[in-house]
């Protein structure tokens, strides 16, 4: 598969970044890139290592403006160079022969045209049909691409289709024109795990059937080990690894290669501490420290109890009526303390939401939640004022969680001024102090702002500003979901060993499988509101029960599979 | 805001500045040439206006120190050669008594020969009243520079000190109807759309006819009909934010409501008002202007742009224009630099709106 025609080459690619008041980022460092002709290349590397900047480089969509790309630099396409083209020859070509598509289908597609009308205006513009022609065209694509009942659906505005929906129309007005590169960047991120399945499984068969290119665009090595035939991984702009996908997976030569494979949780087994990156970059390597067992024995003491816990919400439905949506229903579960119970589901399965009301950030419309013996959502304000601090909650997205006008310091002496924890200042300051040295974080951090600092360390900021209060309970809201694996095995670590520490219960609610199956003890599987099942987590893996869990598991990425094609 | 919580002294006195929002917007601000400069007219504007208001300057605005209408100064050469003749013939005219009746007819006449008499007692040392001032006089003769410095200052006062009761209104009023939303933010809506109904001159007409005049009124006049940008503005940033992650998460910590609303969402829209603050004093001086041309404005004792507006129909009418110029150089000057300058702010402070 190495010595094929090569239809895209970059050539010593460097692009620079204007700063405000620095010298100019240096976001490609002089990359060199092959895609060769019916092959599907998966460009792979986190947050910062340059994958996007180089798919936007080759679609020339990176703002003029800001960026200074080396005179030297060559992007050949089909012996044409993309940097050197302009205006109407380049339009041409993007679209036509180099098509893109999206991570956000929703903010990808136009919310006042229909799904039909975008596509035909697509066929139009680039392959120059009538009206008459494009629009049957596109019901052809509709159908190619798998949406559902595509008569119905080509007169659908965008936001009456689902996410994987979306997706597929993007995936349709992207090969309406039969491009000879299809560029995804991060096509199934925003996607539930068994919706990424079905387009990977997609765009695996329409590059397959239409012998055309794949640039696939991934932080998920995991991911991509099914259906790439080439794996380049980069890292701060530069590229650590470009092999064979069977070379990547069985034989990584890269240190780095290496702990991208290894610190993602793994389905088959649960390290005592995950492996970080450091582990790898240091000479002598990883060793493993042993494995861990997990899962709740008959005499746990119980901190939580939820019983049958409720919510709807009213939607207006009509011009007077109302409808009610139940968004949970009937959900109870036992928390033990120094345990955690993991909260699996796809987008709309109301796991987020049974966080949200433990603590009454949304207020339940039924059922208990025990603590001590007290129901928390039966007290009233005042009194629940007291139980803030013992059960907390850490959120997704940590550059939301943090006030930006605050410092590190006022965030974290925020609420143990609000509960009366230390007596002045001084006191609290110190204790913030050890507080961020417990999580990882210099003493001087405590001067600067949120803005200053990376994903992972506001997301250890928001952890420590929940251990000011000694929480019993912490609720982790799909809180390590938004960082990339290495970063996210660092804080899982984190986690591990406060509970370690602190005997702390964690409700960790989360989408990714395979991070639900490390942490937890206890696993309760929730689809459309109600739980679908319930028991040890390791039980569970092994030996789902019920059907939808099955599918659910069935969806994980496999990673490498030995070369024999998962997907058909 | 965050009395609360004191920053730090620094701990092992590390070199580090740590930037907060303020100082990485003041930074970008220094950067625009433009804003800088206008930023510098804006503050020699305010100086003028500080000083004026204490009167350190301007004071003396009153005095009539000219004859009426007196020419600037760089124009008198021309003006006294072709005023003289006529202005002799006048004074000769006004020395002689006017006599149309006898002292005896006349039933005044004892009295009035009195007061000849005793006329030089009384005479004050009276300064001669000046040809020709640097920029021109008025009617009664008082100096055009020192009644614009004087107008600016009140216009200043007038304008900054009702954008902040206007921004007060609509902050607090906003930001309760964002925060709470519910019938809270129903009721808040109709009072907003019952003021939004009448055209905004006609309020503030109606309202300045029954306040009558004076500076105080007119701040409180324009800070009732101008609230309503504001409120609007604040309450969907109110909207927007409540459910942002870091205000569930000081709910989660146990912040209360007022101290979610005024410690941790204010301050995230302190850059929006900063920038509202400065289009609404723009807003008000033109305002005022027009208040004042119209006769609802500043009292007959006092002085402002508008005021002075006022007075130049009638000036213009007899080739007197300096008036005018004057008013309108200051003004423009004003309105032109602090819009620049709230072009700079929304830049510097809200870098995502112009991207």
């Amino acid at each position: 598969m190495s010595q094929q025609e090569t239809l895209l080459s970059i050539r010593n690619l460097n692009v620079r970044f204007k700063q405000e008041d620095a010298e100019p980022f240096h976001a490609l460092k002089g990359i060199n890139l092959d895609i060769p002709k019916n092959t599907t290349v998966a460009l792979v590397g986190e947050s910062g290592s340059g994958k996007s900047v180089t798919s936007m480089a080759i679609m020339q969509l990176l703002p003029a403006m800001q960026t200074l790309i080396d005179p030297a630099s060559q992007i050949l396409f089909e012996g044409r160079n993309l940097l050197e083209l302009e205006g109407a020859e380049l339009r041409r070509l993007r679209g036509k022969d180099i098509a893109m598509i999206f991570q956000e289908p929703m903010s990808s597609l136009n919310p006042v045209f229909t799904v039909g009308d975008q596509i035909v205006e697509t066929l139009m513009l680039h392959a120059k049909l009538s009206r008459s022609a494009a629009a049957k065209r596109a019901l052809e694509l509709l159908i190619e691409v798998g949406l559902p009942d595509p008569e119905k659906k080509i007169k659908a505005y965008p936001h009456e289709l689902s996410g994987g929906q979306q997706q597929r129309v993007m995936i349709a007005i992207a090969i309406a024109c039969e491009p000879k590169l299809l560029i995804a960047d991060e096509p199934t991120t925003a996607l539930d795990v068994t919706i990424q399945k079905q387009i990977l499984e997609l765009i695996a068969k329409l590059q397959a059937r239409r012998g055309m290119s794949v640039l696939f665009i991934t932080h998920d090595l995991g991911l991509v080990g099914e259906f790439a035939d080439k794996v380049v991984v980069m890292r701060h702009g530069e590229i650590r690894e470009s092999d064979d996908v069977k070379q990547i997976f069985e034989n990584p030569q890269d240190a780095y290669t290496k702990a991208l494979l290894a610190c993602r949780p793994q389905l088959d087994h649960r390290p005592l501490r995950l492996p970080v990156i450091d582990d790898f970059m240091k000479p002598g390597g990883y060793v493993s420290a042993g494995e861990r067992q997990r899962g709740y024995s008959g005499d746990d003491e119980i901190v939580l109890d939820v019983q049958g816990l409720a919510k709807s919400f009213d939607i207006r439905h009509g011009l007077f009526g109302k409808k009610q949506f139940h968004a949970v229903k009937n959900v109870s579960f036992k928390l033990a303390r120094g345990k955690t119970l993991g909260i699996v589901g796809e987008s709309g399965s109301g796991k987020t939401t049974v966080g949200l009301t433990l603590v009454r950030l949304h207020q339940a419309t039924g059922g208990k939640a025990l603590f001590e013996g007290k129901d928390l959502l039966a007290m009233s304000p005042k009194e629940f004022h007291a139980y803030k601090r013992r059960i907390q909650i850490i959120f997704q997205n940590p550059y939301a969680s943090l006030n930006p006008r605050f410092t590190v310091e006022q965030i974290l002496s925020e609420p143990m001024m609000l509960h009366g924890i230390g007596n002045n200042p001084a006191e609290r300051r110190k204790m913030a102090q050890d507080l961020l040295d417990r999580v990882g974080l210099p003493a001087r951090s405590l001067l600067k702002y949120p803005h200053e600092f990376s994903g992972g360390q506001r997301q250890r900021i928001a952890i420590a500003r929940c251990l000011t209060m000694k929480p019993e309970v912490l609720i982790c809201d799909e809180s390590v979901s938004a960082l990339d694996v290495s970063v996210q095995a660092q804080v899982l670590n984190l986690l591990q060993d406060l509970q370690d520490e602190f005997k702390l219960s964690y409700l960790f609610i989360s989408h990714d499988l395979a991070v639900v199956k490390h942490i937890s003890d206890q696993v309760l599987v929730m689809n459309k509101g109600e739980v679908v099942e319930q028991g040890n987590a390791d039980a569970i893996y092994r030996q789902p029960q019920e059907s939808y869990t099955k599918r659910l598991l069935d969806s994980i990425p496999q990673g490498w599979t030995g070369g024999a094609p998962v997907l058909a | 805001m965050t009395s609360t919580v004191q920053a730090a002294p620094a701990m092992n006195s590390t070199p580090e500045v740590h930037r907060g929002f303020w100082a990485l917007g003041w930074r970008r601000l220094k950067r625009d040439k433009i804003a800088m400069v206008s930023l510098m007219v804006v503050g020699a504007f305010l100086a003028i206006a500080i000083a004026g208001w204490f009167n350190i300057i301007g004071d003396g605005w009153r005095k009539e120190v000219a004859v009426p209408y007196a020419p600037p100064s760089w124009l008198a050469q021309s003006a006294d050669e072709t005023l003289p003749p006529a202005e002799e013939e006048a004074g000769a005219r006004s020395d002689a008594p006017i006599v149309t009746m006898t002292e005896a007819e006349d039933p005044i006449g004892k009295e009035l020969a009195i007061a000849r008499q005793n006329m030089g007692k009384y005479a004050s040392v009276e300064t001669p009243l000046r040809e020709s001032l640097p920029f021109g006089g008025d009617l009664r003769g008082r100096d055009v520079i020192v009644k614009t410095i004087k107008g600016t200052s009140t216009s200043v006062f007038v304008g900054i000190f009702g954008a902040l009761f206007t921004l007060l209104l609509g902050t607090v009023l906003g930001a309760i109807s964002g925060y709470f939303g519910g019938k809270v933010d129903d009721f808040l809506n109709w009072f907003y759309s019952v003021f939004t109904s009448v055209p905004d001159m006609l309020l503030l007409l109606s309202f300045a006819a029954v306040a009558g005049r004076g500076i105080k009124t007119i701040i409180i006049v324009m800070a009732l009909t101008s609230w309503t940008g504001t409120y609007r503005l604040v309450r969907a940033e109110y909207l927007k934010l409540k459910n942002r992650e870091f205000v569930q998460a000081a709910s989660a910590i146990g912040a209360s409501d007022t101290r979610r609303i005024f410690v941790h969402i204010l301050p995230n829209i302190s850059h929006l008002l900063l920038v509202q603050f400065s289009l609404l004093t723009v807003a008000l001086i033109k305002y005022e202007a027009i208040l004042s041309f119209l006769g609802f404005g500043v009292g007959v004792t006092q002085v402002s742009l508008g005021s002075m507006l006022a007075e130049a129909p009638a000036e213009l009418v007899q080739g007197v224009w300096w008036q005018m110029v004057a008013v309108t150089i200051a003004m423009s000057l004003l309105v032109t630099a602090f819009s620049l300058l709230v072009d700079g702010l929304r830049d510097a402070f809200d870098p995502k709106a112009n991207k």
